[in-house]
């Protein structure tokens, strides 16, 4: 049970320092970071919740999708990142407020 | 308290001091090493849980694929511009508000209910790998499909997105 329950404690940690970085951070790839940190705070905690039934792996499952959608977000945020550096030539989420040229 | 368990604290604090100092740091690129560290602790923590096959792709895909491509970026962000990566500190009060009531309400939520049984089951030892690959090729092959395809079209896009487009701009 203490197992359990740290592990729950170590997802909320994850999560809570990733929103955490969201929120204060000037910089769109700490946001970026931020974001990771969260998804693997969920993951940490599909893994966890998986150990209370173990005949059956779903919890797992998920978490390898968690994975894949992960990679997505990274490869296309880190592409729209790059492309707004070079037309505005700032990284900070704030300071970019319009979309069209 | 045996072996695993202090192994298991062990993994667990890394994880948690490295997510914390994320957030005090202020160069992006150490942010991505400590998120490295982050990382393989939590990989670690996932073998120590039976769950081997998710601990390799999680160093696979994280430690290899997402932190090279989030170190590109940085490095190409950095280049344009030349200025050093300092990140700058905005809404702080706000941010750890919001971070620490969120964490006392999903800790009060955690104590005030009983989970049954520990971490160190002994049913998922053994036939681990081998049940996750026939899920995916039974049960679970539709979201597997669907997850390819989105890869795909997350993939070719961002090329699409990155990729200098002469003509707009002469």
């Amino acid at each position: 049970m203490a197992s359990t329950f740290h592990m729950l404690i170590l997802g909320a940690l994850l999560f809570c320092a990733g929103i955490i970085v969201v929120i204060v951070k000037r910089n769109a790839i700490m946001v970026l970071l931020g974001i990771e940190l969260m998804l693997n705070a969920s993951n940490v905690n599909l893994v966890a919740f998986n150990q209370l039934y173990p005949e059956r792996p779903s919890g797992q499952m998920f978490a390898l999708f968690v994975i894949v959608v992960a990679v997505c977000e990274a490869a296309v945020g880190l592409a729209i990142v790059l492309r707004v550096y070079q037309y505005y030539k700032t990284s900070v989420p704030d300071e970019i407020t319009e979309l069209k040229d | 308290m045996n072996a695993a368990e202090i192994i298991l604290y062990v993994f667990e604090c890394v994880a948690a001091l490295a997510a914390i100092s994320l957030i005090f740091v202020r160069n992006v690129f150490y942010g991505a090493l400590l998120m490295v560290i982050c990382l393989l602790a939590i990989a670690g923590l996932y073998v120590l849980m039976f769950a081997e096959f998710i601990a390799v792709t999680q160093i696979l895909v994280y430690a290899g694929g997402i932190l090279v491509v989030i170190i590109f970026g940085i490095m190409l962000t950095s280049r344009i511009s030349g200025k050093p990566l300092v990140v700058e500190h905005t809404r702080i009060f706000e941010g750890i508000i919001c971070g620490v009531v969120f964490f006392g309400l999903l800790a009060y939520a955690f104590t005030t209910h009983q989970f049954d049984s520990g971490i160190f089951a002994d049913g998922l030892t053994g036939q681990n790998i081998q049940s996750i690959g026939v899920l995916i090729m039974t049960d679970y092959a539709l979201p597997f499909e669907i997850t390819g395809i989105l890869l795909l079209i997350a993939l070719i896009g961002s090329a699409v997105v990155a990729s200098v487009s002469k003509s707009k701009q002469g």
